[in-house]
């Protein structure tokens, strides 16, 4: 047995890829679910309805999408030009607490027409600037982003900390270490009363068509894909490497940036180190999912967030741990890499 | 003054050894596997699980040394699947590492929470009591801090002399090193660089979970998520630090660890005056800077990250 190159990725093959991986997954899920003594099929009929079945829930999982869909387009940006963002997680928070910082201090007073496009640009900006420093020391020095880029992670979480335990905090909170709230100003619309839904979901839909573009219609998004296929042949054909690289940081920490600023706008109100379980780190899942497709991204994005809703009301029906969630969507991530490989390579005997 | 005299209190010297056990263990194995030339970003999932399952051995009635053996058992067995993808397939080492380090961690917290249903304090179990070197331990001042630590701790000491024997004085070290660097020529001297980095992967991420099962097994007593804290991406610093030679490792692990004690004493003398946050930063903002003095000067094994497949170039 050994494999061989297609000589060309079949359409139908590059479609079912994800469909394949995600069945594989919440099979393996499965066995999981199992060995834990509950009914399989029950669970995911609870995960199901769990995420689409009732209005809240449905709100939820659109809520819980919002900041995937952009930590996800932050991923899939960033790898197609084979920069290693791992590092979402942090611009996250950093955009979230830049927007908590200047809305009611710097902006109070701005009409919301104003304060809210000002914040999350705010936002994507703290975002850029973190990725910046990853990128800038693999371009001066030759140092692999993606450890900076994770340790950098743990840097920004404490610097949140210390900011809402700090010069930041709340004095109203009770002691709670959260920051001052942004001000009802600052908060995005809700999209349907009386949810958590806000119009954050609709910016998110509409910034990954606008990246879609920008990749498959202008000169960026070539030579953004340039850079990723082969730095060598890109810098021969006279792609400007390091301007490319910078500017793709700059649009994947902001794109993570502005995830954290609408959070924030968008559900709390204020910071907390909780503010994301995770976001950053499932937007890497989300993007690979998506086979890093701007559009495919939205969908692998609700995909995420309807297992994490879902599997949150399950455990609590069937008291499964809902970590059941984690595990299956880390597993899709492991799974779609070997479908996408085999929408290429075949086994031969 | 204070600040300095930190270093001359005997406990400070201990306390290096103990945060630096799972670091050499975690840096070793990375070590191992780039020396085959594949990056194992598993590494802080791998340290997750080992954590959770060798306490859950040991919870569950095992010897504290059959609780490390299993450890190293599932750490081998992620190994597997890391190899699996990245060499055999030939997928992106980056993102699979990544992968499993999600699934790994998330795997360990459910398997933990399932046997453990939210409990105010997590369970604990009786850790590895010191073992006292006798003669050895009554020698002043460094005596009572360098052998009075647990078996794990003198067993990474070991392991690092051992590493570097096998790396640079055995044929097996050499087809290691071959394969990191050349895997072509190294097949063409009757190597298989397939086995010997599948063999490595497998190797040096048994090892990453004897690190991560030394917290719970030694360092702590009980298991609980986020514990390894970005341990294992320190570790992969500490690789490029240490110009991927296990001596160095060791040094390295070992300074890493010193600051890391140093700055834990710090916060007691210097208190409320400046934010405990910025003491928690030095680890992380320490791994960033050694990788900036090092990138230039490291010699990376030039296959790192390079999939091999026969006939394929």
């Amino acid at each position: 047995m050994r494999l061989e190159r297609r000589a060309h990725r079949p359409l139908v093959l590059v479609l079912l890829a994800p469909v394949i991986a995600i069945v594989t997954a919440l099979a393996i899920s499965g066995v999981l679910i199992a060995i834990a003594g509950a009914p399989v099929l029950e669970a995911y009929r609870l995960i199901i309805t769990g995420a689409f079945g009732t209005r809240l829930g449905f709100t939820e999982t659109l809520t819980r999408a919002t900041p995937l869909m952009l930590t996800g387009l932050a991923a899939a940006v960033a790898f197609r030009a084979r920069v290693w963002n791992i590092g979402a997680e942090g611009q996250f928070y950093l955009g979230a607490i830049a927007v908590a910082a200047v809305a009611a201090t710097v902006f109070s007073g701005w009409p919301p027409y104003l304060l809210i496009p000002s914040s999350l640009m705010v936002g994507a900006i703290a975002g850029m600037v973190t990725l910046l420093v990853p990128l800038g020391l693999r371009l001066r020095f030759g140092v692999d982003e993606v450890v900076t880029s994770l340790l950098i992670n743990f840097v920004v979480v404490l610097f949140v900390s210390m900011m809402i335990e700090g010069p930041l905090k709340d004095p109203l909170a009770f002691g709670w270490p959260q920051s001052i709230p942004v001000g009802a100003d600052a908060m995005l619309p809700k999209l349907i009363d009386r949810t958590r839904l806000h119009i954050g979901l609709l910016i998110a839909i509409v910034v990954a068509v606008l990246v879609y573009f920008l990749q498959s219609r202008t000169v960026f998004g070539m030579q953004s894909r340039a850079a990723g296929l082969s730095p060598t042949a890109a810098t021969f054909a006279g792609v400007p490497l390091a301007k490319t690289l910078i500017k793709v940081a700059c649009l994947s920490g902001g794109l993570a940036g502005l995830a954290g600023a609408i959070e924030v706008t968008g559900v709390k109100g204020y910071v907390t180190t909780d503010l994301s379980p995770g976001y950053g780190y499932s937007g890497i899942i989300v993007a690979m999912l998506a086979n890093l497709h701007p559009i495919g991204v939205i969908a692998a994005a609700l995909f995420t967030a309807a297992m994490f809703v879902g599997a949150d009301s399950m455990g609590r029906a069937l008291g499964i741990p809902s970590y059941i969630a984690d595990v299956t969507v880390s597993l899709s991530l492991l799974t779609m890499l070997v479908s996408i490989f085999f929408t290429q390579y075949r086994i031969r005997r | 003054m204070e600040l300095l005299e930190i270093f001359a209190s005997a406990g400070i010297w201990g306390a290096v050894l103990r945060i630096a056990t799972p670091l050499i263990f975690g840096t070793l194995g990375a070590l191992v596997c780039e020396r085959a030339g594949v990056l194992n970003l598993g590494i802080e999932g791998i340290m997750t699980f080992g954590a959770m399952i060798g306490w859950l051995t040991v919870f569950s009635g095992g010897d504290l040394w059959v609780g490390l053996l299993a450890a190293a058992a599932f750490g081998a067995l992620f190994g597997l699947l890391h190899a699996g993808m990245t060499v055999t397939l030939g997928l992106s080492q980056h993102v699979t590492g990544l992968g499993i380090t999600l699934f790994a961690s998330s795997l360990s917290y459910f398997i933990f929470r399932l046997v453990v249903p939210l409990a105010s304090s997590p369970p604990t179990i009786e850790p590895f009591q010191p073992l006292v070197i006798p003669v050895l331990s009554t020698l002043p001042f460094f005596g009572d801090a360098l052998f009075n630590q647990t078996a794990p701790t003198y067993l990474a000491i070991l392991l690092a002399a051992i590493l570097a024997y096998v790396l640079f004085r055995t044929p097996l070290g050499l087809a290691v090193r071959m394969t990191g660097e050349n895997p072509h020529g190294a097949e063409a001297q009757g190597v298989n660089p397939i086995a010997i980095r599948i063999g490595a992967v497998m190797v040096g991420s048994a090892l990453m979970a004897i690190g991560g099962a030394f917290l719970t097994l030694s360092a702590f007593n009980s298991f609980f998520p986020t514990m390894v804290q970005g341990r294992g991406w320190v570790c992969i610093a500490l690789v490029v630090f240490a110009s991927w030679r296990p001596g160095r490792a060791l040094l390295g692990a070992l300074l890493f660890a010193l600051f890391d004690a140093y700055q834990l004493r710090l916060q007691a003398v210097l208190g409320k005056a400046v934010p405990y946050q910025l003491f928690l930063m030095v680890p992380y903002v320490l791994s960033i800077i050694a990788l900036i003095v090092m990138a230039r000067r490291a010699r990376v094994p030039q296959a790192l990250m390079q999939p091999y497949r026969r006939g394929e170039r």
